[in-house]
């Protein structure tokens, strides 16, 4: 071949975009493909536990080792993107004090470092834990946001050459003479960024390799080329709280078990989960017993829960992955490792290989993985660097502090975007223009949002996970159409008010979960500013029906 | 000493105040309680009646004409046409000259801050020159640090849905230095004090304001702003605006927070103050008392004042607190309730049924309330008279969807009204 070997990436979760990063990195022609926005699958759908191994220390050690070693390694090249927030196991009277010692054992024999804390040292650094709550083991664990964490990897991948495409599914593969040779992709509104009212386009990418990390649908990845890959899909559900009851990741200490962890994340807590096969990844029930569960049973830890105020609740689907013959009847007993599907070795065909299964905690470990067999193929010796480079906006702490007081942006507001943006802080940031604060809840400014428009178009998801704006207490109420108001003149009214229709939407999805006390009235309140106050409900700028506005009032005769 | 009054109304909203002011032109000794800011403070401040149908067939350019066709049960079915008149006959006597649009019975266009028109029945003179069946083309200014009203992005889409003029849209950095954030308040502050009091600007803060604006008109016959022209001097802030542009001046509603919906209030607690009305807000009434042979009357509510509960005594009693936003109508998983007196309030048991899945979907979340009778009287599940002397009024009511019909401060001013008179008349 002579030139550099190109690479198909299919999929845009944390898998994807850790595989386009490494290789990219390593010197590979690399493409990446995701059919909805970046994390549009799992990663976006996550609990966002960094996990220090504590939960797979007594049944899943060689899991637990590597969540350890890749916490230290996260902490290190993405400290934008994690919150070391510490862990603690709880152990209440009726749990089993076996099971305690045991993950006290546990967690030794795989490093993860421990500390037994009484009841009241445990309340003393979480107040609201019950007061029968007997005794804790604090363990490192971590809060990380996996939209900045994706995108920060997508962006390292492109800064190596990469191109990246979102909003491309892939429906076909590209098989020649037994070989698996690229993939048929569908731009939803032609290749680059997502422009609402474009028209879409196929193309038809080749590559010396393609790599299936579309996760739960990778089994439809798999019969495009009539390969068998067994992947069952097992949904949890995750509800969102109004503010941070906790600053520490409280898991109770018990084998296994729904509604047993809360986490930490910006200014919500988040609890979790269920796990419940399904049939479909796109498709499946979202139930209310689910989001009851989380508040009754994590009430036995935080008994504050149980009146708190959620603000939405949402689902993710598990890619689980069963090697074909094992048979095993209950998702929960499906291992939580991962596996790299050689499929010349294991189908015959050559050109693709899947990667499946795993946890985002070792995304990168999974990627080094799989961009070493991938290398191996291609006869490409490069080493992986990836552990080492830290991610775009993750370089040096020290320096913005004093970089973000040029902005005049108030200390909450500065404080909130240098989280977010680390030491990209100061050239995003860095405007003449006006900044003002655009999403209240988040503290997010109108420099912040440009810059994530520049890089998603009329996508306003998109700039959402990039930014966090819409994702606090109002859900978008107050600024999902401010946010929109950022696109104009760039995209014109049509696509802005498009634009802003798909976000108002998919805000008010995961908010259904949650609507009574407070947050009914905040959706009542949203409702009405959007209906009544904008009347946005009835026919915009798109309806058929002209109005007669010759009809109405036009003011008094002679004016005032 | 025991609080004791011939009518007392609950709740300090749009509603309570025209209770309790059309209860006290009864003669009747009117004390009005309420806990927090009414919901006006985050509303437009636009008087809607009725813009669409509950069958979403609209703009309706008559009102009044589609109330027969309202099904039973409707806030207005239970009232009347007469009583829709009459509230806003009361509306109109109590805004005098800071509202117009009751020379016609017709509905009014006005231009919302996204650049939609929504149609309403009395507006805020202050937004009169804008409405959008007015042919004089319009220049609409936004400032750079006031998010929510793009006037380029709001006159496009005017542009867009065929109104009959041409609208230009100007973002303009408002003439006085300001922190990167500042309140819509801050904005109106400004213009009422005239003077930014720093070095940065010397002088008139609205001439400052003209002159940069003066260079963007190209001919148009008015400019409008988004609603922050002033606080407690709108009028003296939009005269000054005209006479240095030389054009017609108007606010685009904006909120929450609304400027013209302080101001309305502001207004109407004046006016309450004139009528003789008793004023007490920030305790909540939290219960009632009835004197034990009669179940049915209700002798006394009790308010929370720091913890000690305190009877308010009255022969009538108004409930006026709001929906689901005034705190008048509560939730939890379970269910949902009237907090003060448990009226009845209709709803399905499974949660999951109180919403849609389309965002602007048919919300029965949206109508709940209680339902009266045809005085006004909350009903029970069987349809009975939950207390002989107490009545609902505005958004605690069931069975109207205000956002969708854009038909909020209608059936505020209509069943305040009613219910005003009503307990007055029984004192
Ligand atoms: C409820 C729940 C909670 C979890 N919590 C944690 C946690 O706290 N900590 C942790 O470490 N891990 C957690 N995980 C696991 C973790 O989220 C996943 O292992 C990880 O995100 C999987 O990433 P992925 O990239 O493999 O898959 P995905 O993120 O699903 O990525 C696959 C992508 O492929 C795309 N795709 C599919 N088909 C096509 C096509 N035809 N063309 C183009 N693109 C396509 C999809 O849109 C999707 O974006 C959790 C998982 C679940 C379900
Ligand atoms: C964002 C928004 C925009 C709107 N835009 C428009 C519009 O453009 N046009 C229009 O016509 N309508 C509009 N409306 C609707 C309109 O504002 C309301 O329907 C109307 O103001 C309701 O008036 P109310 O007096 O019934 O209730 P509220 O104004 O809610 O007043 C209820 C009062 O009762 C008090 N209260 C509650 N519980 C207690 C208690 N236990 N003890 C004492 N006091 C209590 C509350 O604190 C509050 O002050 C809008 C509403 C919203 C939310």
């Amino acid at each position: 071949m002579g030139a550099t070997p190109t690479v198909l990436v299919i999929g845009g979760g944390s898998t994807g975009c850790g595989i386009a990063r490494d290789l990219a990195m390593r010197g590979l022609s690399v493409t990446l493909v995701e059919q909805g926005n970046l994390t549009h699958g799992t990663t976006g759908r996550m609990h966002g536990l960094l996990h220090s191994g504590g939960r797979y220390a007594v049944a899943d050690q060689a899991s637990a080792r590597e969540c350890i070693q890749e916490t230290r390694v996260l902490e290190d090249i993405a400290s934008h993107c994690v919150e070391e927030t510490g862990g603690l196991f709880v152990k209440r009277p009726e749990d089993s004090e076996a099971y305690f010692e045991r993950k006290l054992r546990g967690c030794a024999e795989c490093g993860i470092p421990t500390e037994v804390l009484s009841g009241r040292e445990a309340r003393q650094r979480e107040p609201y834990l019950a007061a029968d709550v007997d005794k804790a083991i604090a363990v490192p664990d971590g809060a990380v946001d996996p939209f900045r964490l994706c995108v920060a990897n997508a962006a390292s991948a492109q800064n190596h050459g990469a191109r990246i495409e979102t909003h491309a599914e892939v429906t076909d593969l590209l098989v020649e003479a037994g070989e698996v040779v690229g993939a048929e992709v569908t731009h939803e509104s032609g290749p680059g960024k997502r422009t609402h009212g474009k028209a879409g386009t196929t193309e038809e990418i080749e590559a010396d390799h393609v790599i299936n990390a579309t996760g739960a649908w990778a089994g439809r990845i798999g019969d495009m080329a009539g390969l068998d890959v067994n992947v069952r899909p097992s949904k949890g559900v995750m509800t969102v709280m109004n503010v941070r009851q906790v600053d520490t990741v409280i898991n109770r200490c018990i084998p296994k078990g729904n509604a047993d962890i809360v986490v930490p994340h910006e200014t919500t807590c988040i609890l979790g989960t269920t796990d419940e096969e399904v049939e479909d990844p796109e498709d499946y029930p979202e139930a209310e017993w689910e989001v009851d569960l989380m508040i009754d049973e994590l009430s036995k830890l935080l008994p504050v829960l149980q009146e708190a105020r959620t603000i939405r609740s949402y689902w993710g689907v598990r890619p689980l992955y069963e090697p074909p013959g094992s048979g095993t009847a209950d998702s929960e007993d499906i291992t939580r490792d991962f596996f790299l599907l050689d499929h010349a070795d294991r189908d015959g065909l050559p050109g693709l290989t899947t990667i499946v299964g795993g946890k985002f905690t070792t995304y990168r470990m999974m990627a080094e993985e799989l961009s070493d067999h991938v290398c191996d193929r291609l006869g490409v010796s490069a080493a992986c660097r990836t552990a080492d480079v830290p991610l775009p906006g993750s370089r040096d702490e020290r320096v913005l502090d004093d970089a973000m007081d040029e902005f005049g942006l108030t200390s909450p507001v500065a404080r909130r975007s240098k989280q977010r943006l680390g030491d990209r802080a100061p050239d995003v940031l860095d405007t003449d223009d006006p900044n003002p604060v655009v999403c209240s809840c988040e503290g997010v400014t109108r420099a912040e949002l440009q810059d994530a428009i520049a890089g998603s178009g009329t996508d306003l998801n998109a700039v959402r996970i990039r930014t966090r704006a819409s994702m606090g207490n109002c859900q978008g109420g107050f600024c999902a159409h401010a946010m929109a108001d950022e696109l104009h003149p760039e995209y014109d009214a049509e696509q802005a008010s498009a634009a802003l229709d798909d976000l108002y939407q998919e805000r008010w999805k995961g908010q259904r979960h949650a609507l009574w006390g407070e947050q009914l009235s905040q959706a009542m309140l949203t409702y009405a500013l959007h209906a009544t106050t904008m009347n946005r409900d009835e026919g915009g700028i798109a309806a058929d029906e002209t109005v007669d506005f010759a009809a109405f009032d036009g003011g008094t005769p002679d004016g005032d | 000493m025991a609080i004791e009054q011939d009518v007392l109304v609950i709740g300090g909203g749009l509603a309570g105040v025209t209770a309790a002011v059309s209860a006290a032109r009864t003669g009747a000794d009117v004390r009005l309680v309420s806990y927090k800011q009414p919901t006006l403070r985050h509303a437009s401040g636009l008087i809607d009646v009725l813009g669409y149908t509950p069958d979403g067939e609209g703009p309706l350019v008559d009102p009044v004409a589609a109330l027969d066709d309202l099904p039973e049960g409707h806030p207005y079915e239970r009232v009347g046409e007469d009583a829709v008149r009459a509230g806003l006959a009361l509306f109109d006597d109590l805004a005098g000259d800071t509202y117009e649009g009751n020379h016609t019975e017709r509905n009014a266009l006005v231009p919302t801050q996204g650049g939609r028109v929504k149609p309403t029945a009395r507006y805020p003179a202050s937004t009169a020159a804008g409405l959008a069946s007015d042919e004089r083309d319009a220049l609409l200014v936004g400032f750079e640090r006031l998010v929510g009203f793009d006037a380029p992005l709001s006159a496009a889409q005017l542009n867009a849905a065929g109104a009959p003029f041409e609208a230009r849209g100007a973002t303009v950095e408002f003439p006085v230095e300001l922190s990167a954030d500042p309140k819509v308040t801050r904005f109106a502050h400004l213009l009422d004090r005239d003077e930014a009091g720093e070095e940065s600007q010397d002088g008139s803060v609205r001439r400052a304001l003209a002159e940069r604006v003066t260079t963007h008109l190209d001919g148009e016959a008015r400019v409008g702003f988004p609603a922050v022209l002033g606080d407690d001097h709108p009028e003296d802030v939009r005269a000054a605006l005209e006479t240095h542009l030389g054009v017609d001046v108007f606010e685009v509603p904006m909120g929450p927070p609304s400027l013209p919906g302080f101001r309305l209030e502001d207004r109407l607690y004046d006016a309450l103050d004139a009528a003789g009305v008793r004023i007490e807000t920030g305790n909540p009434v939290v219960g009632y008392e009835t004197d034990g042979r009669d179940d049915d009357l209700i002798e006394a509510v009790t308010v929370d004042r720091n913890g000690a509960t305190v009877p308010y005594a009255a022969e009538q009693f108004v409930l006026a607190t709001g929906g689901l936003v005034g705190k008048g109508i509560d939730s939890d998983r379970e269910g949902v309730a009237e907090p003060i007196f448990d009226c009845h309030v209709t709803h399905p048991p499974d949660r999951y049924d109180w919403f849609e899945d389309d965002a602007f979907g048919d919300h029965r979340f949206a109508r709940f309330g209680v339902a009266p009778d045809r005085e006004l009287r909350p009903r029970d599940a069987r349809g009975t008279v939950e207390f002989d002397n107490l009545r609902a009024a505005g958004a605690v009511l069931g069975n109207y969807d205000f956002a969708a019909e854009k038909s909020g401060s209608g059936v505020s001013l209509a069943t305040g009204h009613e219910a005003g008179r009503l307990a007055g008349d029984d004192t």
